[in-house]
């Protein structure tokens, strides 16, 4: 195990490294810093000398050593447009973001686990046949137009629910604004969660499904019911838990996965979070905003896959490790 | 035509009707449905120039006074625009059949593109194996641990920061492709290359070998051809994801611009007007990407029960 642990961090480590190379790169050919910092009315010569005090004419490989040193220390750059440390702009963006992220969770961990357990034991009914339908018709409904049509029905049409921005958040431990504290947090919250679990419920739901229709068929739930053993009981304590591995596995994928779509579902509603942030960033060539955003995306994505391999390998006693860390 | 070809192409089609597939097939209304709308969509597109009434490309067919005209159903409606204009006074019906057929021709050639990556790494790292293999499938681990559209999200927002938007409005269609086209690779590499660990081992392989043909002949005439039902079935698939990252792209401004829209980014320049009641610029390509979207679905999880009931795992 402790091999595999090793193996692992490491890979993590050379693949941040990619990650900043791509960075750097970005940050190094992408606008102009002195123009950003001075303006167009300086003499060349004032120029070459600033170039050189930035350490702009420096060989690639030592500027690149520098920038992975300032990164390290959580140095990314200031933004060219808010004037601020580039990582303290994201940073104050991540909660909206996280947010967001987590109310589609819930939604889809609410829905995704009563649904599939019901599709595989009763797959035959017509309740089944429809939440079937109805997951394929999800799957193909790209999550921005979801978006748009919740927007249209609830808030163009009816009003029930507001249909851009945060709305009320209230400050906790210091930094973090939370939309869970006021009834207004939760209306705001309600359409774009809904909105960016759309996408990923259909997915769950037939994946559990899958998994569980197995399960179902293994020796040991057979001697279950032999043995007389509430039907509930086999389904919810005895089936499922062997059903939830590879659910786990996908599911820390997906929530990789779901910080992208974010960026979508952030631009229909509004919503100050980091997408947001990335795609203004964009239009207005901030720079190192924007190689700030690549990097702290990435070291989410490596994160969450690194830590849901280890979980699998801990969690799962079939899993050669051996194998699986060659 | 000939006799001749008729006569083949008749004993083809015959064959494949009466094979499993085509029994199957038959007896599966959703999947006759299916085909047949994805069969509309795609003459539809293909035929746009024809079928068109305007062509939403030539700027002196589009007035702006035009513009926001409802479909014909509803009041106050111009009887020359059957599905209404968008916001820039262009004709919907015609911008909604090219932009189908930019949809699909990005769709398309993304997945050729990654099947030809995929198949050709699935191939050499299966049948080398060894070092190479493992280097290859930690590749592939490492790209799928990351979002597709993530990926094409950053690269497509510093290609246009680099380029400026004007070069990169008029490639578009190039980067969309390149990019869809290279992040998805892994997922034909790695199922190809189970299949040619299994189909290796098999004795045909060796008698292949044994009479002495080379490496490639034997990876692209012996052991691919025994690897297409499930590269069928990751195609459709794929082919509808495919779709859906463009218009979402496009959708974000990353993509084909309002002057060439395809689905996505007419379903964009519509959002701004939803809230002055000018639902049709999204709605109508919305319902349009939704369908195409969601017959290749179906007729990929038909494919997948008929083909390798094995692989319904979602």
């Amino acid at each position: 195990m402790l091999a595999y642990l090793v193996k692992r961090v490491f890979q993590a480590i050379a693949v941040m490294l990619v990650i900043s190379l791509v960075g750097f790169a970005i940050q190094d050919n992408l606008g102009d810093p002195l123009r950003e910092l001075v303006g167009q009315s300086v003499s060349e010569e004032v120029r070459q000398e600033l170039r050189d005090e930035l350490g702009l004419n420096d060989s690639f490989l030592k500027q690149y050593t520098r920038f992975l040193g300032n990164a390290l220390q959580g140095d990314l750059g200031t933004s060219y447009f808010f004037k601020e440390p580039a990582l303290d702009v994201i940073l104050k963006k991540l909660p909206a973001t996280l947010e967001l992220v987590l109310g589609a969770t819930l939604i889809i961990v609410g829905l995704s686990v009563p649904l599939g357990v019901y599709t595989a034991i009763k797959p035959n009914t017509i309740l089944s046949r429809l939440i079937m339908g109805i997951s394929i018709v999800g799957i193909s409904i790209p999550v921005f137009l979801t978006a748009i049509l919740m927007i249209f029905v609830f808030s163009v049409e009816f009003g029930w629910l507001p249909s851009y921005g945060r709305g009320d958040v209230v400050t906790v431990f210091g930094h973090w604004d939370t939309n869970f504290a006021t009834l207004d947090g939760w209306a705001h919250i309600l359409l774009p969660s809904l909105a960016l679990a759309s996408i990923m419920l259909p997915l769950f739901v037939r994946l559990i499904r899958a998994e569980m229709m197995e399960v179902l068929q293994s020796e040991y739930v057979k001697y279950a019911k032999a043995k007389g053993i509430r039907p509930f009981r086999i389904y919810f304590v005895h089936a499922l838990k062997n059903t939830l591995l590879p659910v786990i596995t996908v599911g820390g994928v997906q929530i990789g996965t779901m910080v992208a779509y974010t960026i979508l579902t952030e631009t229909v509603f509004q919503w100050p979070g980091m997408g947001f942030m990335f795609l203004e960033a964009v239009n207005r060539v901030d720079t190192p905003l924007i190689v700030a955003y690549l990097i702290v995306v990435g070291f989410i994505f490596v994160l969450t896959n690194t830590v849901v391999d280890l979980i699998y390998g801990l969690v799962n006693p079939t899993v050669n490790l051996a194998r699986m860390g060659a | 035509m000939s006799m001749t070809t008729t006569a083949v192409e008749a004993s083809r089609w015959s064959r494949m009707w009466n094979s499993n597939m085509g029994y199957s097939f038959r007896r599966n209304p959703v999947a006759v449905v299916s085909l047949a709308i994805f069969a509309f969509i795609t003459v539809m597109s293909l035929l746009a120039p024809l079928i068109a009434p305007f062509d939403p490309y030539d700027p002196a067919q589009i007035d702006i006074m035009n513009s926001e005209y409802p479909p014909v159903w509803v009041d106050g409606a111009d009887a020359q625009f059957m599905f209404g204009t968008d916001d820039q006074g262009r004709d919907l019906w015609s911008t909604i059949l090219y932009g189908t057929r930019l949809s699909l021709l990005i769709g398309l050639c993304a997945v050729a593109l990654q099947a030809f990556l995929g198949i050709s790494i699935g191939l050499i790292a299966g049948y080398v194996g060894g070092r190479l293999d493992s280097l290859l499938m930690r590749m592939a681990d490492i790209q799928l641990s990351f979002s597709t559209l993530m990926v094409a999200i950053i690269f497509l927002a510093v290609t246009q920061a680099m380029f400026g938007s004007e070069t990169f409005n008029q490639y578009a269609v190039y980067f969309l492709i390149a990019v869809i086209g290279v992040a998805e690779w892994p997922q034909y590499a790695r199922t190809v290359r189970a299949t040619v660990l299994a189909e290796k081992k098999k004795e045909y392989v060796d008698s292949a070998r044994v009479l002495g043909f080379g490496p490639l002949r034997i990876m692209v005439r012996h052991i691919l051809p025994n690897s297409l039902s499930p590269i069928f079935v990751i195609s459709t698939v794929q082919v509808a994801n495919a779709i859906i990252s463009e218009a979402s792209l496009s959708f974000l401004g990353l993509g084909m611009p309002p002057s060439q829209p395809s689905l996505g980014s007419l379903i964009s320049s519509g959002f701004d007007y939803i809230f002055s009641g000018s639902w049709w610029i999204t709605a109508i390509p919305g319902v349009v990407l939704v369908v195409l979207v969601l017959v290749i679905n179906l007729l990929g999880d038909w494919m997948r029960d008929v083909l390798n009931p094995k692989l319904y795992k979602g």
